[in-house]
């Protein structure tokens, strides 16, 4: 029985330590004062919860969460169609081209914003191929724009959208297709009343995979949006690392944090209600 | 159906993936400097690294950060994935939530949680705190491959052993760790990718005493073209592939076992 006791322990030990615990500091520092000489100190107080209400903040705030979203919906109008190519491959082809979008992913994820870098600056690919056929006649100004930082959390987070959908089509009932066809459905009535309600266990985790680290992911912005601090995580590295303000740094992150429970919440419902109607089970994730 | 408009889309979906890396990759071999411009093919820019001793050192502390993390993590995660698995006891669906957490939490959240722990804890910023964050964020995915291969199968097995006089650590050392081994190695894999992936969380819990990869690219790639990133990034990629050609050699002979 020692063993089972280790296995236990170490369990819960390590999740308690290192999940659990700072997610209670983190929140209890978002209650705190900031202070500059200790990171933070009492009394508690909702001041940094108010100041997310501050206009500076909250247009950021908004800016963050449109990219984010434009973001999202532009993995999911790429990955959508993609996907459903994939999932009709047999096994093997499926698996080999699924393998190959992954290949990437194994140069950190700095190096490949630095590549993006290189395809759309003054002298980049873009705009060295455009000038070269005589298409413009100075480059355009494609880094440094939101149009690049959107550019870049596409890239990098496209196969997170195709892997839940994938998934999703492949657990998809053919028969419930020929039925439809049987019925006399057109190819578009099949699309908007089989398989888009079917899929939507796939589209659901995939945008929320996309959407909660896109707002997080400061060095896309740095690196491709010029000092404009366009995302939250910008803003949330700016408080803990620069101005050390860390109450407003946390309330920040529990912001975050509720938005994702939100979401969770709302894929949670959206699968039981699908899951009633006789669909697909919720193992999408 | 799969038509000709399916395919480009699947055409063009590799062409943006690849090309990035692609261009890296080339212009890791280029003479020239700046790119776009083939003035050669060059093995400086490979030398130009070697000789870069602080990148180096990053690029070595790096795989060691991952190599132990991802070992640490595929050795808590596996017995996470039993005791989820086989256990009963108190706080398991705390355990399996907070999992679940891990999981789904953006990297800034988690970023900002390990920093707020070391600094309570007082753990020195540097080796420790990185190892303890990738091995913590690596573990969910740990649980999930080992579990899922766990579900799959025969707890008779496990009946037998005991009857047979067996008890627990004999029996996950001699039957259960055998039959999941495939999902160790591939979570062992998956968390030493993720582990040289991550850029946010290492930027949070670093130290100015052990410098990682991310944090030195960071500084270069901000001021502008540095060709020894075209290098690592070709390094990296190789070092993957080899990793994957390992896994896949492993599972064929254990198929004709």
């Amino acid at each position: 029985m020692r063993f089972r006791q280790l296995v236990i322990t170490v369990t819960l030990a390590w999740l308690a330590l290192f999940v659990l615990a700072p997610h209670i500091l983190v929140l209890l520092t978002s209650l705190l004062s900031p202070d500059t000489q200790q990171l933070a100190s009492y009394p508690f107080t909702m001041q940094s919860y108010t100041r997310l209400w501050e206009p500076v903040y909250a247009s950021a705030f908004w800016q963050s969460f449109w990219l984010s979203l434009l973001t999202t919906v532009i993995c999911l109008l790429i990955g959508y169609p993609f996907a459903w190519t994939l999932a009709r491959l047999p096994k093997l082809p499926r698996a080999l081209l699924l393998f190959l979008m992954m290949v990437p992913f194994w140069t950190n994820s700095l190096i490949r914003t630095y590549a993006i870098k290189l395809i759309l600056g003054a002298k980049g690919l873009i705009n060295s191929t455009l000038l070269s056929l005589g298409l413009i006649d100075t480059p355009l100004q494609l880094l440094y724009t939101p149009f690049a930082v959107i550019f870049g959390l596409v890239y990098i987070l496209l196969p997170f959208m195709v892997l839940p959908l994938v998934t999703t089509f492949s657990k998809l009932d053919n028969r419930l297709l020929e039925a439809a066809r049987d019925l006399g459905a057109t190819p578009w009535q099949r699309f908007v009343q089989v398989i888009l309600p079917l899929s939507m266990p796939g589209v659901i985790a995939g945008s929320l995979i996309v959407f909660l680290p896109a707002m997080g992911m400061f060095y896309v912005s740095d690196l491709l949006g010029g000092a404009k601090n366009l995302l939250l995580g910008n803003i949330i590295k700016n408080q803990f690392l620069v101005v050390r303000d860390w109450p407003f740094g946390a309330a920040l992150s529990i912001t975050l944090i509720v938005l994702m429970g939100l979401l969770l919440w709302f894929y949670v419902q959206a699968n039981r209600r699908i899951n009633r109607q006789g669909g697909l089970d919720d193992n999408a994730l | 159906m799969i038509t000709p408009f399916k395919w480009s889309l699947v055409g063009l979906v590799f062409v943006y993936l690849y090309l990035p890396i692609a261009i890296l990759v080339i212009n890791s071999f280029n003479e020239s400097k700046y790119g776009f411009e083939w003035k050669g093919f060059s093995l400086r820019w490979y030398e130009k690294l070697w000789h870069n001793d602080a990148l180096m050192q990053a690029f070595t502390n790096s795989l060691l950060i991952a190599t132990l993390a991802a070992t640490a993590a595929t050795v808590i995660g596996t017995l996470m994935a039993l005791a989820v698995y086989r256990y009963q006891f108190r706080m398991k669906k705390l355990a399996t939530g907070l999992l679940f957490v891990v999981l789904m939490s953006p990297d800034i959240v988690l970023a900002i949680t390990f920093l707020v722990i070391f600094i309570v804890l007082g753990i020195h910023l540097g080796f420790w705190s990185l190892l303890i964050s990738h091995i913590t964020f690596c573990l969910p995915f740990v649980v999930i491959t080992v579990y899922a291969q766990l579900k799959g199968f025969d707890r008779n097995l496990l009946e037998a052993a005991r009857d047979l006089g067996a008890g627990e650590w004999r029996s996950f050392r001699t039957i259960v760790l055998p039959l999941v081994m495939p999902a160790v190695i591939a979570g062992w894999l998956l968390s030493f990718t993720l582990s040289l992936d991550d850029v946010i969380i290492s930027t949070f819990v670093t130290g100015p005493g052990f410098e990682i990869l991310p944090i030195r690219v960071y500084s270069m790639v901000k001021i502008g073209v540095s060709p020894e990133v075209n290098v690592l990034a070709t390094l990296l990629l190789a070092l993957s592939l080899i990793l994957v050609m390992i896994a896949a050699l492993l599972g064929r002979v254990r198929r004709k076992w």
